[in-house]
């Protein structure tokens, strides 16, 4: 065992870009869910939005177009669902799966010619002499300008909701969609672009993977993220800032086992590799104990007759 | 009355054609179904990208005699076994599935179809129905073991293990024996990803490892996350897993281990055709070409690279084992005494870490 061949600050930069998809796609599917809508097709979103970004990227030569196709392919995407759920009343968690796989199928098919390719490079932002300053320079200081953007989008989204008056139409959507409805508000529009903002964001986080974290393109390289992200949301009772202190944990707590292995701990490597699951889990299973429930309406299929 | 007549007389004309179909395949004249089941997307760039190349070397080999389905990424467990035995239902003659937890499975499904003959990729387990094959990777292992203690100048390679399986264990013993070999100071960091397929995870391996001093890395894994990562990183030696991973070559990738499934589908299909087809267990090398050596790139240096390839020479034609005595076991105790090679028993069920490497084999 030898800990010192874990660099701390490097290990805490790591994970900021580890958790920075998850954080995209999960503020995303915040937003939609609480204009009560279950969007499970995060997945397919995101690695549309992956494939979107990557190519783009690629052609252009410039990465910050390519965040900007992922976040349009994401949201397009998206539409599909809109079309299923909120215009042909279809079932919501139905027609999420086969987002889900038909986003799967789709990048494979418009990655089939940029396997193997290396991306252009996202630069970091200079930070001038902030960057210098010992410890907290490398760590918060040394990164591309998308990671930000995650954190600035959660506060923002936490403002939002909370303190404008469109948060609180959306709001109102998600908690009873017939008294919104009866107050002359739109549902079907306000949830049309919900659902388009959480695949924007679900694109990011893809192109995130594709374009920063990885960076290539593999078919099905989000391997999962979506899913995580899905179950973040309800783990962070809805709300914005456990979200992101969730993310940071599950992002954390991988890189730290990794590192942990790779230093030679004597700790049985199944209990590593299952403990980013198990103490996020849990840690937000004892913060959310105030009972902050679900959006009353969520998952429930709206028509104005009804 | 009449119409009941006519149900009868359809359901006997469907059988007897059902029947005359069966006897047809039998005969040969029917095409031959050949279903494959793969643990990860076909375009994965590594494992199952060369599983894939095997199929289609058998439509291109049997044309309209054949016909061949897949299904991509499908996780090891008893979804495996829907798929084997949706593959049955719909009447495919072979089955091949190409992954070590494909293996129970591949057992239950065979007993329900006892005439649909199966054959599993890594595993130990047969019956009349169910043949195992694999390649002797751990031959590959030891050229890269040997390229990757020269290479390295930190003296730390890192290693991105998939799960705690003896193919995988294999692997990493071969490799250490002969790093340590060309260079004794040699130590292994070896990270256990859980994973054969998640291009993000491998990737935070690769840049773990590399942060922890690691200047040569290999993988066990599937994708090829950690090839980008080791160009990001831009001093660190790769290795090409299972696929050629040309893409990366000549720098991170300076050479790689590269199935060659083809030619057994191809023998397998064919033993089916003609019905000689039987249960066997077939673990073929570098001699019989079913393990490959990817170009070794001008990265190397030109005596190391000579090394390696006479090392190969010597693996191909079994004048050299891979595990070749003396060797003691990770606790000490003895393995092998000098001049002893280990047999395939052994090999096959490997559970301990030759004397060196230092951690322990998740249980």
């Amino acid at each position: 065992m030898d800990l010192s061949a874990i660099n701390p600050i490097l290990f805490v930069a790591g994970f900021l870009v580890a958790a920075t998809p998850l954080i995209f796609a999960a503020i995303g599917e915040l937003v939609v869910e609480k204009s009560g809508t279950l969007n499970l097709g995060v997945e397919g979103m995101m690695i549309t939005g992956a494939i979107c970004g990557f190519a783009t990227a690629v052609e252009t030569g410039s990465p910050m177009l390519g965040f900007a196709a992922a976040a349009v392919g994401g949201a397009v995407l998206s539409l599909l669902f809109v079309f299923l759920t909120q215009v042909a009343l279809a079932n919501q968690v139905a027609s999420g799966l086969a987002l889900t796989l038909f986003g799967l199928g789709l990048s494979a098919l418009l990655g089939q010619s940029y396997v193997g390719i290396k991306p252009p490079r996202l630069p970091d932002i200079n930070f001038g002499p902030l960057a210098d300053i010992p410890v907290v320079g490398p760590i918060l200081f040394t990164h591309d300008i998308i990671l930000y953007l995650g954190i600035a989008l959660v506060a923002a989204t936490w403002a939002v909701l909370k303190f404008t008056r469109a948060g609180l139409i959306l709001r109102a959507v998600g908690e009873s969609h017939d008294a919104a409805h009866a107050l002359g508000y739109k549902v079907v529009r306000i949830r049309t672009l919900a659902i388009m903002f959480g695949g924007a964001c679900a694109g990011l986080g893809g192109a995130y993977i594709s374009l920063i974290r990885v960076p290539q393109w593999t078919e099905g390289m989000t391997a999962g993220v979506g899913w995580i992200a899905l179950a973040l949301v309800v783990f962070a009772s809805w709300k914005p800032w456990r979200l992101l202190l969730g993310a940071y944990l599950f992002g954390g707590i991988t890189q730290l086992q990794l590192n942990l292995q790779g230093a030679g701990v004597a700790i049985p490597v199944e209990y590593l590799a299952m403990s980013p699951y198990l103490i996020t889990i849990i840690v937000l299973v004892i913060l959310s104990r105030d009972k902050s429930a679900a959006p009353a309406c969520l998952g429930r299929t709206f028509h104005a007759s009804s | 009355m009449g119409n009941e007549m006519k149900l009868t007389k359809l359901l006997t004309s469907a059988a007897l054609a059902l029947g005359l179909a069966t006897t047809a395949m039998a005969d040969g004249h029917e095409k031959t179904k050949v279903g494959f089941v793969f643990v990860g997307p076909i375009g994965d760039g590594g494992w199952t990208y060369e599983h894939n190349k095997g199929r289609l070397a058998v439509e291109e080999e049997f044309g309209d005699k054949v016909e061949t389905v897949f299904v991509e990424s499908v996780a090891e467990g008893p979804d495996s076994e829907r798929v084997m035995t949706q593959m049955a239902l719909d009447g495919a003659d072979l089955i091949f599935t190409t992954s070590f937890g494909y293996m129970d499975p591949t057992i239950n499904v065979a007993k329900k179809f006892p005439d649909v003959k199966f054959e599993h990729a890594t595993g130990y387990k047969r019956a009349d129905n169910v043949s195992t094959y694999s390649a002797r990777f751990y031959e590959g292992r030891a050229i890269q073991g040997h390229i990757a203690g020269k290479m390295t100048k930190s003296n730390i390679i890192g290693y991105i293990g998939s799960y705690p399986i003896p193919e995988v264990i294999r692997g990493i013993n071969s490799a250490f024996i002969h790093a340590r070999k060309a260079n004794p100071d040699v130590q292994f960091k070896i990270v256990w990803a859980y994973t054969w397929f998640d291009p993000a995870k491998e990737a935070d391996a690769a840049k773990v490892l590399i942060e922890q001093g690691a200047d040569v890395v290999l993988q066990h894994t599937d994708s090829t996350a950690p090839q980008a990562a080791a160009q990001e990183a831009g001093n660190v030696v790769t290795f090409g897993q299972a696929s050629d991973m040309s893409q990366y070559a000549p720098f991170p990738r300076v050479s790689s281990i590269i199935d060659d499934w083809a030619p057994y589908y191809i023998a397998r299909t064919k033993a089916v055709m003609d019905g000689t087809w039987t249960s066997t267990d077939t673990w073929d090398g570098i001699g019989a070409g079913m393990v490959g050596i990817g170009e070794i790139s001008d990265a190397v240096p030109a005596d190391v690279k000579a090394e390696a390839l006479a090392l190969k020479a010597s693996l191909a034609d079994r004048s050299y084992h891979a595990f070749t005595g003396p060797l003691n076991k990770q606790d000490g105790t003895p393995f092998l005494a000098e001049g002893e090679t280990a047999d395939d028993g052994t090999l096959a069920g490997m559970n301990f870490y030759v004397e060196g490497i230092e951690g322990d084999i998740p249980q």
